[in-house]
C-alpha cells in the first residue's frame, strides 16, 4: 500500500516539476507547481513528517501560490510574448538568444543529476537503503505538531526568531519594492508624518496651527 | 519504502529545478524553478530525518519554507516593480542594473 502511494505521489511531483519547467504559459507553470506541491505533501506524510506536510499543503500551494497567481494575472499571462512584443514596439534591445546556451544548460542539468544520484545514492551507507529508524505512534511522537512546537520553542528558538525577524524584513522589503512609483527615496513630502504630530495631535492649540488655520494651510488636513 | 527512493525523486526535482532555472526567459518561470529547487531540497532533508528518526530535519525543513516565502515576497515585489516600469519580462534583457 505504502509503496502504491509512494510511486503515485513520486509520479504526481516529477510530472509537476516537468510541466514547470516545459510549460510556456506561466499560469500552466503555477499549476503545475501545485500539483507538484500537493504529491510532496503526499511524499511528507508517507515520511511521517505530519506536521510539515500539513504546512506545505496550508502555506505553499495555499497562500504562496495564491501570490503568483495573482502577479500571472497582474503582470500577463504570455510571458514569453511581452519581450517580443516591447521589442517589436522598439522598447527593447534585441534579444540574443543562443539555442547553444539552452542545450548547454540541459547538459549541465543532466550532469547535476548524474553528480548527485552518485552522491546520494553511490554512499554505501547502509542506512540510506533501509526502512529509517523504528516508529511508535502515539500523541507527541516524531513528527506530530507537538513534538514540532516543541523543538521550535526550545532547541531551535533562535533560528524560529530569526525566520520569523527575516519574514518581517521581506515582508517590508517587498511592500517598497511595488509601491505605486518611483524609488525609495521619493516619499511623498506633504503626506509625510513628522514627529511633531506625534508629539502634539492636531487641535492642541499652538501658535502654528492658529496662524496655520488662519491661513487654512497647513495643519488642517 | 526505503530512503533510497525519496532520495532519487529528490535529486530529479532538484535537477528539474536547476534546467528551469538555466534555461526559462521568463522572471516568474525561474521563480517557480528556484521552488522547485527549495522542494527538492527540502524532501532529501526530511528522508534524511526519517532515517536517523530525528526531528532536526524537519526543523530545518520548516526553515527552508520560510526563507522561499521570503524570496517569493521580494521577487514578486520585483517582477510588479519591472512591470511598472514597462520594462520587458525577460531575463534576457534585463542586462542593466541603472536605475
Amino acid at each position: 500500500m505504502s509503496a502504491v502511494l509512494f510511486f503515485l505521489a513520486a509520479i504526481g511531483v516529477i510530472t509537476g516539476a516537468v510541466g514547470v519547467v516545459v510549460l510556456r504559459n506561466p499560469f500552466y507553470s503555477v499549476l503545475a507547481l501545485v500539483t507538484h506541491l500537493v504529491s510532496l505533501a503526499v511524499l511528507f506524510l508517507l515520511l511521517r513528517a505530519e506536521f510539515v506536510a500539513a504546512v506545505q499543503v496550508v502555506v505553499y500551494a495555499g497562500a504562496v501560490m495564491v501570490l503568483y497567481v495573482f502577479v500571472v494575472a497582474y503582470v500577463g499571462g504570455e510571458g514569453d510574448t511581452i519581450g517580443e512584443r516591447l521589442r517589436s514596439n522598439g522598447l527593447a534591445g534585441p534579444g540574443s538568444v543562443g539555442s547553444g546556451l539552452r542545450v548547454g544548460g540541459a547538459i549541465a542539468a543532466g550532469a547535476l543529476l548524474v553528480e548527485l544520484l552518485i552522491a546520494l545514492l553511490g554512499t554505501g551507507l547502509e542506512a540510506t537503503s533501509g526502512y529509517g529508524a523504528p516508529y511508535v505512534s502515539g500523541p507527541r511522537t516524531y513528527g506530530t505538531p507537538a513534538y514540532i512546537g516543541q523543538l521550535l520553542l526550545t532547541r531551535f528558538l533562535l533560528a524560529f526568531e530569526l525566520a520569523s525577524f527575516l519574514l518581517l524584513i521581506a515582508a517590508v522589503g517587498g511592500v517598497v519594492l511595488a509601491r505605486r512609483r518611483g524609488g525609495i527615496g521619493e516619499a511623498d513630502e506633504h503626506e509625510a508624518f513628522t514627529p511633531l504630530q506625534l508629539l502634539r495631535p492636531s487641535g492642541t492649540g499652538t501658535t502654528a496651527e492658529g496662524v496655520g488655520a488662519a491661513t487654512g494651510s497647513r495643519f488642517t488636513s | 519504502m526505503s530512503i533510497d527512493w525519496y532520495l532519487a525523486v529528490s535529486a530529479i526535482v532538484f535537477s528539474l529545478g536547476a534546467l528551469g532555472v538555466m534555461t526559462r526567459r521568463n522572471p516568474l518561470v525561474v521563480l517557480l524553478c528556484l521552488e522547485l529547487m527549495l522542494n527538492g531540497g527540502n524532501l532529501a532533508l526530511i528522508a534524511f530525518s526519517r532515517m536517523w528518526g530525528n526531528g532536526d530535519g524537519q526543523i530545518l525543513a520548516i526553515v527552508v519554507m520560510t526563507v522561499a516565502a521570503c524570496e517569493v515576497c521580494i521577487g514578486l515585489g520585483m517582477i510588479v516593480a519591472i512591470y511598472r516600469r514597462h520594462l520587458p519580462i525577460d531575463v534576457d534583457e534585463l542586462r542593466e542594473l541603472q536605475g
